[in-house]
């Protein structure tokens, strides 16, 4: 192959790395208005009387925006297709404030000083109502989150806003407590996860101005412009056809940019006063009024026969999706979906979960969606039975691990058409050197090295909801345009989709120019979420390519006088096969006479969503005395599949190990006794630098997935999945101290050991 | 108050508040390479050279730069090109929204450090985080632009 499995440049690099102005602030007209937010300082209140006279009297300030200026008809600003899981909780400002931070007034000016001023000046009473800041005590409180009579919930997900329930349901597979019943071992545990931030490096931002007719436009750094615009449309009451959206470049995503965090509130600004508004996140606000991971307490019941095989699994997660319900009882499902297949020997399953509204931020779509949860449960619990067993936690994995053909009950009765993860297993065990340093080495310093482990899965899109289009014309150079719908959000995918449609069309990357997404000149795509863009949006290239080619053949061999099936094309010209005769690309596109244009446009939706596996393996020291612990080694060996660019998903699989380090770690947002939220800059919040990351090595070992592009599957979110609960069994593995609660921090490892009195 | 200054070797006489930053006076003066991150001092995004030292340009006051050069990428494109070039082969540059603050300090540190080890590249460089890439592909493309330069004997793996 000569352009699929290449290292090749990213096709924005070098405008990148020279510092150019291609990020949403940096194209954003001079004369914009500065928006900024007033935000909630109660967690849960009511406004009772709000005064913006005087704001409104600073010169400079254009509008000063409340509850009464907004529409009264709620939506949801999950970024998902329609009609969204997530329930319709939201108003672009409300008279009910729901966490600190809550936004409670808009103000828009000439610039940031006098905006600010105009901010002070807002004189707001509140009645302040009792708020729920335990996950654990919002089902069925006395306490309602949304009593709203206009609150909706779109689909059948168990929602019930009198019991702040964002979403509740359950599934199973055989008799479940029948199977652990009859087994010999059984782990009974609860297994507690955080939400973090995602932190990209370039916060939430957003601007908007009317085009030339009238047209409400949209620039903004996000995953899903399209659905952008429908939640444009529903939040301002504004028909479709009178929005735009248009996504730049944008400084990662991770999930963060899944939810249209920012975009309302200019739009309503340029809406109210026809002038040109930006929003630009500060790091603060993107600490407390953003779209973090959720929250999840995760009970893990699993039962082993006396060998071993892992018979049954019982997982209820309760998840906390914060003051409205964003990806609230979409993530909650992944933490059983995209945890419970990995292990094929299982006869009965049941998933229960509850997701519930609290007074704290708004969680969303972060990497990992939920599976990253579930695993961290799941694998922990499972080196508990090993741990319990007096079994080696990689050997309990090899007779247990998920195999090729395997159909699996808990993943929809999807058939599992490609694994490697036995392959992984061996290559991560062979890099790490696990032989020689399971469980640990003492040192003589008084610390001890040890290694720990973990498996991990994801999808590669949504089965039958996500849809990506494509759209591919031959130019007047003999070149090619491709448009497509999906978000390059760093993740490379207009180079690795050109990398494909070269494949196809047997010409060079350079030969393909593509577009980034403008909503009124791409093809529709859900958007770059949910490990999408290589495997959906990659097969609609593939498609579109394969009738493209058809339709240059057809026209080549009517310029030849022939018919189709006795030309060729070789990515140059279309030649007759038993003859001399050719024409070139260039030639043909221009030809005079024709009627035919040459470009292409597929749709593509997958049945089925191919899981991606991950072996994680780390090597941790950890100092006794203090319990101070230092990540030494970082292994992980991936099946994503054939790899479409084989430096793009090196990355990706190290920048989400680092992730997951960080959530290992230390990462946790951490709110005090009135819901203050306490992490609410880098100081407090920190993610790793390259000082604590250790070393990270990554191997591959590719299966070939034969419905994807090439074979290829998915890889943006599988990697953040193995670091928790591998280096939290690195850590038992060390110290013999469990740690159940994330992060796991020297204090933890610390107060274990002094229980333990090791 | 009026300030004089150079912003990549340009003079620029201006009537500055006293307390404005050298983050927002780069930005408005057209370098739109200098990136904010934080309001904390902690990610690097908006490094740039203040007579030829690495300074937070989002917690120096523009008064401060009164009489002195800054350099902002803009003024160093055809280093950036050099050494982004070996970010690029790596893939290294993620979303790139860091990028701009760690080109910069490489360029600089170059210049500082000799030989430098593996532990001292990090170290040199930990101001500037970046949260796509998990640093490895960045350290592999300064170990190998820093051996092109002759400033790095070190093996590269
Ligand atoms: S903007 Fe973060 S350190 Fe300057
Ligand atoms: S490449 Fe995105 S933050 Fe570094």
């Amino acid at each position: 192959m000569r352009s699929v499995n290449q290292p090749v440049r990213k096709k924005d690099a070098m405008s990148l790395v020279t510092g150019q102005p291609v990020y949403t602030q940096d194209i954003a007209p001079k004369d914009c208005l500065v928006v900024k937010i007033l935000r909630s300082p109660y967690a849960h209140a009511l406004i009772k009387e709000i005064k913006t006279e005087s704001a409104m009297k600073l010169s400079g300030i254009e509008c000063v925006l409340t509850y009464k200026d907004v529409p009264d008809k709620r939506f949801t600003l999950a970024g998902q297709t329609f009609p969204e899981p997530s329930p319709y909780d939201r108003l672009i400002l409300d008279e009910k404030v729901r966490f600190i931070g809550d936004a409670v007034a808009i103000v828009a000016g000439d610039n940031e000083k006098t905006v600010d001023k105009a901010l002070r000046r807002i004189k707001v009473k509140y009645d302040i109502l009792e708020p729920i800041l335990d996950f654990r005590c919002a089902k069925d409180n006395e306490v309602l989150i949304h009593p709203e009579q206009n609150w909706r919930s779109l689909c059948n997900v168990g929602a019930d806003n009198k019991r702040n329930l964002c979403a509740s349901g359950e599934e199973k597979h055989g008799d479940v407590d029948e199977i652990i019943g009859g087994c010999d071992w059984i782990i009974e545990q609860t297994y507690h996860t955080k939400a973090n931030q995602q932190v990209t490096m370039e916060t939430s931002r957003t601007f908007t101005y009317l085009d030339e007719t009238g047209k409400l436009t949209c620039v903004t750094s996000t995953q899903i412009p399209f659905h952008v615009k429908r939640i444009l449309s529903n939040a301002l009451e504004l028909p479709e056809s009178r929005i735009r959206v248009i996504k730049p470049r944008i400084g990662g995503g991770f999930g963060a940019k899944q939810t249209a965090v920012t975009e309302v509130y200019p739009a309503i600004v340029t809406v109210k006063t026809g002038k040109p508004a930006l929003i630009v996140y500060t790091r603060r606000e993107s600490f407390i009024a953003s779209s973090p991971r959720h929250e999840n307490e995760i009970k893990v019941r699993i039962g082993a026969d006396k060998n071993g095989i892992i018979k049954g699994i019982d997982m209820i997660t309760l998840s906390n999706t914060g003051a409205y319900g964003e990806h609230g009882p979409t993530t909650v499902g992944l933490s059983g979906h995209k945890s419970l297949p990995l292990y094929g020997k299982v006869e009965a399953y049941h998933f229960r979960y509850d997701v519930v509204y609290t007074n704290v931020m708004s969680a969303g779509a972060y990497r990992g969606y939920g599976a990253t949860q579930g695993i961290f449960a799941l694998e922990s619990a499972v080196n508990e039975l090993a741990e319990k067993m007096g079994m080696d936690p990689v050997q309990i994995r090899e007779i247990n691990m998920v195999r090729e053909g395997a159909v699996m009950p808990a993943y929809y009765g999807e058939t599992l058409n490609s694994c490697a993860l036995d392959r992984c297993m061996a290559k991560a065990k062979e890099m790490i050197g696990w032989d020689e340093k399971y469980p640990r080495i003492n040192l003589k310093n008084g610390k001890v090295r040890s290694v720990g482990v973990s498996m991990a899965m994801q999808g590669s899109g949504i089965a039958n909801v996500d849809t990506a289009g494509v759209l591919i014309k031959v130019n007047a150079a003999g070149l090619y345009d491709m448009k497509i719908g999906a978000t390059d959000m760093g993740t490379g995918c207009d180079t690795i989709l050109a990398q494909i449609a070269a494949e196809c069309l047997h010409c060079s990357v350079d030969d393909i120019t593509v577009s980034g997404v403008d909503t009124d000149v791409s093809p529709y795509d859900s958007g770059s979420y949910a490990s999408s863009t290589t495997y959906v949006t990659g097969n609609a290239v593939v498609n579109t390519c394969e009738t493209l080619v058809e339709k240059i053949r057809d026209k080549g061999a009517r310029q030849l006088g022939c018919a189709i099936e006795d030309v060729e094309f070789d990515g140059a010209r279309v030649y007759q096969v038993d003859a001399k005769e050719s024409i070139n690309l260039k030639d043909l596109t221009v030809a005079v006479g024709s009627d035919k244009e040459l470009s292409a446009t597929e749709l593509f939706c997958s049945p089925v969503s191919p899981p991606p596996f991950v072996v994680g393996m780390a090597e941790v020291e950890i100092d006794k005395e203090t319990g101070k612990i230092d990540l030494i080694d970082y292994v992980a060996v991936v099946d994503c599949g054939t790899v479409i660019n084989t430096n793009l998903v090196r990355l990706q699989t190290e920048g989400g190990i680092a992730q997951g380090i960080g959530m290992a770690l230390y990462e946790d947002i951490t709110y005090g006794e009135s819901g203050r939220n306490f992490s609410n800059s880098l100081m407090q919040y920190k993610i790793p630098t390259r000082l604590d990351v250790g070393r990270i090595r990554v191997g591959f070992e590719s299966s070939y997935e034969p419905t994807g592009p090439f074979g290829a599957k998915s890889i943006g979110e599988v990697v953040i999945n193995t670091p928790a609960p591998a280096i939290a069994n690195a850590v038992f593995n060390g110290v013999r101290v469990k740690v159940r609660e994330l992060p796991i921090t020297a204090e933890k490892i610390y107060n274990g050991m002094k229980q333990k009195n090791i | 108050m009026i300030i004089k200054l150079w912003v990549n070797d340009k003079k620029i006489t201006d009537e500055i508040d006293g307390d404005a930053i050298l983050l927002d006076f780069l930005r408005d003066h057209g370098c739109y390479s200098v990136k904010r991150g934080c309001e904390t001092s902690n990610c690097g995004l908006c490094t740039v050279l203040m007579d030829s030292k690495l300074v937070l340009s989002c917690s120096t006051l523009v008064a401060r730069a009164d009489g002195k050069h800054v350099i902002t990428l803009e003024g160093l494109q055809e280093e950036a090109k050099e050494f982004g070039g070996f970010l690029a082969d790596q893939g290294a540059e993620q979303c790139g929204f860091c990028s701009p603050g760690l080109v910069i300090s490489v360029l600089t540190m170059v210049k500082e450090l000799k030989n430098p080890s593996d532990r001292e590249i990090s170290e040199y460089l930990s101001g500037n985080l970046c949260r796509c890439s998990g640093y490895m592909g960045q350290l592999r493309a300064i170990k190998r632009y820093l051996n092109q330069k002759g400033a790095q004997k070190n093996e590269i793996s």
